[in-house]
């Protein structure tokens, strides 16, 4: 590198300062933070003595938590696929039927957003809730169901809050993906005599691939670490490694154990991630 | 244990509609400092500042409890909240906090009290502690009151739907009965619900013997299929009101607020045990105004304001001199004024040091099963 390439580098560095005193002070000693921890030995009353305890992490392969672990990992793949089958169509609907009210359509997606999750949960509560809730005198207004239902406190209710939580995080990329996508390669394809299900699958979607992984990605991650949905609408029956990991902070007051299960599953997470791209193809993220 | 954020008097779903209310209510979730008062407004002429600084569980004061103490004495309430026991212990643990008086449940006091962060009371500057009757005074977290004086007390139990269930005797079984199966609900509690089938079982709330733990586990595990879920008993209390539940397990306070405003409800205190548990007032080791806490806990423990307290929160007094002032529509109440027999039968949930873990991974085990 020559002396011009050693200035750029310098200002490079200048630039970058700011991004990296913020992530280094506000993830990267966090993190540490938590690393330092899950080695450490917890007191009977909270509070934890640094050393090299890896009993913690012996313990995250107790049977009780491998299961805890896998479920939540296999409700958040079901999450994930559940956003991307209802949230694609609604993308390519609005990118392509859209017309003008492309944007107010998007403005819908974002728009709850806005309140807390933890309000819009508490909101799903009482329109499933009761057998006089509003869910179910509205069905049986529509003589869908002559008696109430059991809607509220059920698997059903779980996963309908989850998919409601994290749609627009996979809508949005998919949006984005969709919007710069270029009308004439179909027109080109279907010139060519590709059927209209043919252009999706061999035109649109593969060039729609960088928002289908950042989409999945940004569903993925938070829904592993759920923790408020399965209490609110589920009723706390099935336990999240979310759950097990606040419980650990508080009432059990290992802060020990809690830090190993956040570390292993931050590392199941990268680990899922990484392999997920390198199947795909990293250069489909290209763009995003 | 964490008892929840109470939430009185004002129905929990219409609560939900008011933009207000959630809004406080996630603060506290936030663990916010929540000010509900003028901070303080300066020195006045004694030796201390006119102020104190509260830290309670939210909506545990009645209105007229600050504003005259504060007529009364010139001392400048704040009022932060906290939403559990454990939130207040590691407060208090990371230091600086600047509380004066603290509210505490039973077993967490004596976690204080051997942590070293409580201030010993000084009786003489409390001399309204007469009041206090003898069933609340001297319990095992803190024998000779050195460190703390009772604040609300209550019981846990079974919030029932009447009318469809019919008048239930006293007990556990209701909770481990087919016939109510999808229509219990436990709390989310890992020492109430292995208490409740410690209880069923006939052996103590506080028991670190691995085969009663191991007994109620596989109880537990027995009643699951029946539940409709574990939840806090501010979510049971609108459940059993709305039709969700037929059974919710329950802290008394929330059993009132149902009771007193839906006549088809019953609550029951069951057989042959259940929890009673108390809150404390303490006042916080480092605290800089000692002698307006103790001046603020005297005036707490006066038959006036106990009475205005109790009716509001719908929780019971340990004031016996309160008790006359008590509406008699929540005194009325069933499972409010207890025989002096009762007592016998209720158990206080204590700090049981490194087997909290046990019962921590029993109650896991139970919820993932």
């Amino acid at each position: 590198m020559g002396k011009e390439g050693r200035g750029w580098t310098l200002r490079l560095a200048g630039l970058l300062s700011p991004v990296t005193i913020w992530l280094g002070l506000f993830f990267l000693v966090p993190l540490l933070l938590i690393l330092a921890y899950s080695f450490g030995k917890s007191g009977v009353y909270g509070g934890i003595t640094l050393g090299f305890y890896p009993g913690n992490y012996l313990k995250v392969f107790d049977p009780l938590y491998l299961e805890i672990i896998v479920r939540t990992l296999v409700i958040a793949l079901l999450n994930t696929l559940l956003c991307l089958l209802i949230g694609y169509p609604l993308a390519y609907f609005i990118t392509f039927k859209g017309g003008r009210y492309k944007h107010l359509l998007i403005l819908l997606v974002m728009i709850p957003f806005w309140t807390s999750l933890l309000l819009r949960a508490y909101a799903w509560v009482v329109i499933l809730g009761g057998d006089n809730g509003l869910a179910n005198r509205l069905l049986q207004f529509l003589h869908i169901t002559d008696h109430p239902l059991t809607l509220i406190f059920t698997p059903q209710a779980v996963v309908m809050g989850m998919v409601y939580s994290y749609l627009p995080f996979m809508i949005l990329p998919l949006y984005a993906a969709l919007e710069k996508f270029d009308w004439r390669l179909k027109e080109a394809a279907q010139d060519l005599g590709a059927s209209r299900w043919h252009t999706f699958w061999r035109v649109t979607f593969p060039l729609s691939m960088p928002g289908v992984i950042a989409g999945s990605i940004l569903v993925f991650i938070p829904s592993a670490g759920e923790f408020v949905i399965p209490n609110l609408l589920g009723g706390a029956r099935t336990v999240m490694v979310g759950n097990l990991i606040q419980q650990q902070f508080l009432s059990a007051r290992d802060w020990a154990f809690g830090s190993a299960l956040a570390v292993m599953l931050a590392a199941l997470l990268v680990g899922a991630i990484m392999f997920y791209v390198r199947r795909v193809g990293a250069d489909k993220l290209e763009g995003v | 244990m964490s008892r929840p954020t109470r939430i009185s008097r004002g129905d929990f779903l219409k609560a939900m509609g008011a933009a207000s209310v959630a809004g406080s209510t996630l603060s506290v979730l936030a663990c916010q400092p929540n000010t509900s008062a003028q901070s303080s407004g300066g020195g006045g002429s004694g030796s201390e500042e006119k102020a104190l600084n509260l830290y309670n569980w939210s909506e545990y004061v009645a209105k007229s409890t600050i504003p005259n103490f504060q007529k009364q004495t010139g001392i400048k309430v704040t009022q932060d909240f906290f939403s559990s026991n454990e939130d207040l212990l590691a407060k208090l643990q990371a230091g600086g906090t600047g509380y004066d008086v603290i509210v505490p449940s039973d077993y967490m006091v004596s976690i204080m009290i051997k942590s070293d962060i409580l201030e010993p009371l000084d009786m003489s500057k409390i001399p309204n502690f007469k009041n206090v009757g003898d069933n609340y005074k001297g319990l095992a977290y803190d024998p000779k009151n050195e460190y703390s004086v009772p604040y609300q007390w209550g019981t846990t139990g079974i919030l029932y739907n009447r009318k469809k269930l019919g008048t239930l005797e006293p007990s556990w079984e209701p909770m481990w009965d087919p016939a109510n199966k999808g229509m219990i609900g436990m709390l989310n509690d890992e020492r109430e619900t292995p208490g409740a089938a410690l209880y069923k079982l006939g052996y103590s709330v506080n028991t670190t013997s691995k085969e009663q733990l191991d007994e109620a586990e596989a109880e537990l595990k027995k009643q699951k299929p029946l539940l409709r879920g574990y939840f806090d008993s501010t979510q049971n209390r609108p459940s059993v009101i709305n039709g969700d539940l037929l059974l919710g397990h329950v802290f008394s306070g929330d059993a009132f607020l149902a009771l007193s405003s839906n006549e088809d409800l019953d609550y029951i205190i069951p057989e042959p045990a259940a929890t009673r548990w108390t809150d404390n007032m303490c006042i916080p080791k480092g605290a800089e105004h000692p002698n307006n806490a103790h001046k603020f806990i005297n005036y707490i423990l006066g038959a006036k304001t106990g009475a205005a307290l109790s009716n509001y929160t719908y929780y019971n007094t340990p004031n016996e001199a309160a008790l006359p002032m008590i509406d008699s529509a929540l005194k009325n109440l069933p499972g409010y004024k207890l025989e002096p027999s009762a007592f016998d039968r209720l158990q206080i949930i204590e700090d049981v040091g490194g087997a909290t873990r046990a019962y921590s991974t029993l109650f896991t085990s139970v919820k993932s099963a």
